[in-house]
């Protein structure tokens, strides 16, 4: 079996690589936690490409049902196609509606499937699913069938944090938090997303950016997502390094902070710091 | 061959259980690990810890039993956050203080030593001028005759009316993580859920669909109604700091058992006895307040409004304007209780202290007839009791 490994695009740290390996190797799920912005989506497309298996995405929200990811019954078709007389009212089976995680079980070949933002559903959703992930099949009840799943799919499930997992969710994953990555990794990463950047313009970005990660009461500490637009606008621009580079204080607002900061009051934060740190320095 | 490790696990309390070490078992047998340390440790960390929170413990405990390095000194939870020293020694001292300590070689200096000493010290301590310990005259340590210096893990207030206290637990948010205990509270919270159906109509209405299809001679007539929703809103004040600092375990359980109860919980902070300004974040309470005010505008009269505090402060806390410990109110405690309940339809106040010793505080008793006997003890039965009233 192929191991996962990083990227050109994808730079994983190697206990990543490990926590994903386990779970391949043992077929349990992995659950992926992290800051906002750090890669855990990205993350299922590049294991389900590292892996050479085809992804199925199952985004969560506030109202889906675990239900739903199994199948749906169709009832009200099959009344209305009753009333009409269609002869496929006679097989309940015609109204069954597959859901994505039926659609992982049956696939003829193994795959990857992506359950994303889990902590977004009701707080009985990951109990709902205890069963089905660990032993992989369901029974459906309206058509008295068991659905087994051929290969056992690799589930990858992130989550962020808003909701707390159930205990027993837990223990039949695999975890791993993935850490805001330090500053050589993020050079790796941000090499792997533009390899033409120029040197001296990326360092000085660099700087820039974990200097803002360490402004103390920022609401939103912007993360490697918000890196990569801010890198692209300022490529875009042209602008020269230099301009990311601070005179006499040791802070400034960076050019186009908007793709960085995401809040209204970072940014006021931020411009009052940056007027003491320049009335400081006289 | 690893159970060592597990039971070390588990006594530094990360919940590992059989499950995850037969799957660390399992999958050091699949060759995920091969022979490397390295990968061994990040393994045993996927598959043994569920929870960013305990990875800091993981690792000691981790260390210590592959590394034989030295064991883990005390409680594991002792950790002193830097940014919590820094930002304490920022409140505390003023401009010239803060000069006075540069002059000693900065604030960095002064953690650098704490560091140190931390290192050096073992065991407890108590006087003395150098240790870190209790009753001493060193500026670390607790209980100790220096206010500005750094107050470390004082379990409780010392005097029940401390006027100011800056101890660890002040800096933290009410954890509402703890499940231990909370089951009983839950159940008894459950009292209060009333169900109603709002929102959009998902639901098959099946009795209504029967009964309109019969009307229309037989003809499919779909009808629809909106799924149930716990519809109880619930707005918690919490005391903190001060003389609740015993208290504040158990006003951690509720918490966390009504967060997970309700859909509309909104929670604010008070110190002793609400006044015009309340807080969300304990953490940040001095830059992020919010006005009472405010507060009843946003919220309206159809919530519940729940007051956890033990209400043991100064009677002049409760009757004067200005008797805040804290800042100077324009208008008394009492005006601002008064106002809060007459605006709530539904009010009540939990006390987490013993209820035959509300007699003795005469505060408690102020407050109590404030909310016309409404108090109720933060027990099983008393939140049973206080549901009831709520839902009446």
């Amino acid at each position: 079996m192929a191991a996962f490994k990083s990227t050109e695009r994808y730079i994983a740290t190697r206990d990543l690589e490990v926590a994903v390996n386990a779970s391949v190797t043992l077929q349990r799920p992995l659950l992926v936690k992290g800051e906002p912005g750090t890669g855990k989506t990205v993350l299922a497309y590049e294991v389900a490409q590292a892996l050479g298996h085809p992804l199925i995405e199952w985004h969560i929200k506030s109202t889906t049902k675990a239900q739903q990811g199994l199948y749906e019954y169709d009832a009200v078709s099959r009344l209305r196609d009753g009333q009409l007389g269609d002869p496929r009212v006679h097989d309940i089976a015609n109204y069954i509606v597959r859901g994505k995680l039926w659609d992982a079980f049956e696939a003829p070949e193994p795959v990857v499937v992506l359950i994303d933002e889990v902590d977004k559903a009701d707080i009985e959703f990951p109990n709902d699913l205890l069963l089905e992930l660990d032993r992989m099949q369901f029974f459906v009840y309206e058509t008295r069938k068991t659905v087994v799943a051929t290969h056992r799919p690799v589930v990858i499930i992130t989550s962020n944090n808003e909701k707390e997992l159930p205990d027993a969710f837990l223990r039949r994953c695999f975890f791993h938090y993935i850490r805001f990555p330090d500053r050589e990794t993020m050079e790796r990463i941000v090499q792997a997303h533009y390899p033409d950047i120029r040197r001296d313009l990326a360092r000085e970005a660099l700087n820039v950016f974990f200097q803002i990660r360490e402004v103390p009461g920022l609401k939103k500490k912007p993360a490697t997502s918000e890196l990569l637009d801010w890198l692209k606008l300022l490529m875009v621009e042209d602008l020269p390094p230099e301009a990311l580079r601070s005179k006499e204080t040791h802070l400034v607002i960076p050019p186009l902070h908007g793709a960085l900061l995401k809040n209204e009051q970072d940014v006021h934060l931020f411009e009052r710091l940056a007027f003491l740190a320049r009335r400081g320095g006289h | 061959m690893f159970a060592h490790f597990i039971l070390a696990l588990r006594q530094a309390g990360v919940p590992a259980s059989i499950t995850e070490y037969l799957a660390l078992m399992a999958a050091m047998k699949a060759h995920v690990a091969d022979y490397s340390v390295e990968d061994f440790y990040y393994l045993s960390r996927a598959a043994l810890v569920k929870d960013e929170r305990h990875l800091d413990r993981f690792d000691r405990v981790f260390g210590e039993c592959f590394k034989g390095l030295e064991a883990p000194e005390g409680d594991l939870r002792k950790e002193i956050p830097e940014e919590w020293l820094r930002k304490m020694a920022e409140k505390l001292l003023s401009p010239e203080e803060m000069q006075q300590i540069k002059a000693m070689g900065g604030l960095e200096a002064l953690m650098d030593r704490l560091r140190e000493l931390l290192r050096e010290q073992k065991g407890r301590h108590q006087g003395g001028s150098k240790w870190i310990g209790t009753a001493g005259t060193s500026p670390f340590g607790a209980y100790g005759y220096n206010p500005e210096g750094v107050r470390i893990g004082q379990d409780e207030s010392r005097h029940r009316s401390a006027v100011k206290v800056w101890d660890r637990r002040e800096f933290r948010d009410l954890d509402d993580d703890i499940e231990i205990g909370t089951r009983n509270i839950k159940l008894a919270l459950r009292r209060l859920r009333r169900f109603a159906r709002q929102g959009a109509a998902t639901e098959l209405d099946l009795p209504d669909t029967i009964r309109s299809t019969a009307n229309n001679a037989g003809t499919l007539d779909l009808k629809l109604v909106p799924e149930r929703h716990n519809t109880v809103k619930v707005l918690l004040f919490l005391d903190v700091g001060g003389s609740m600092d015993e208290h504040v375990r158990i006003s951690a359980e509720l918490f966390s058992a009504a967060r997970s109860e309700f859909k509309h919980l909104e929670y604010f902070y008070f110190h002793n006895c609400p006044y015009e300004r309340v807080w969300r974040n304990n953490r940040r309470r001095h830059d992020e307040q919010m006005s009472t005010w405010q507060v009843l505008r946003t919220y309206g009269p159809d919530y519940k409004l729940i007051f956890v505090g033990d209400a043991a402060m100064s009677p002049y806390e409760v009757e004067m304007a200005g008797g805040s410990v804290e800042h100077w109110n324009e208008e008394s405690g009492r005006v601002w209780i008064d106002r809060l309940i007459s605006h709530y339809r539904r009010s009540a106040w939990l006390n987490p202290t013993p209820q035959r010793g509300w007699g003795h505080v005469h505060s408690t008793n102020m407050i109590r007839a404030l909310l016309e006997g409404r108090m109720y003890p933060l027990t099983v039965g008393g939140i049973d009791a206080m549901t009831r009233e709520l839902s009446r």
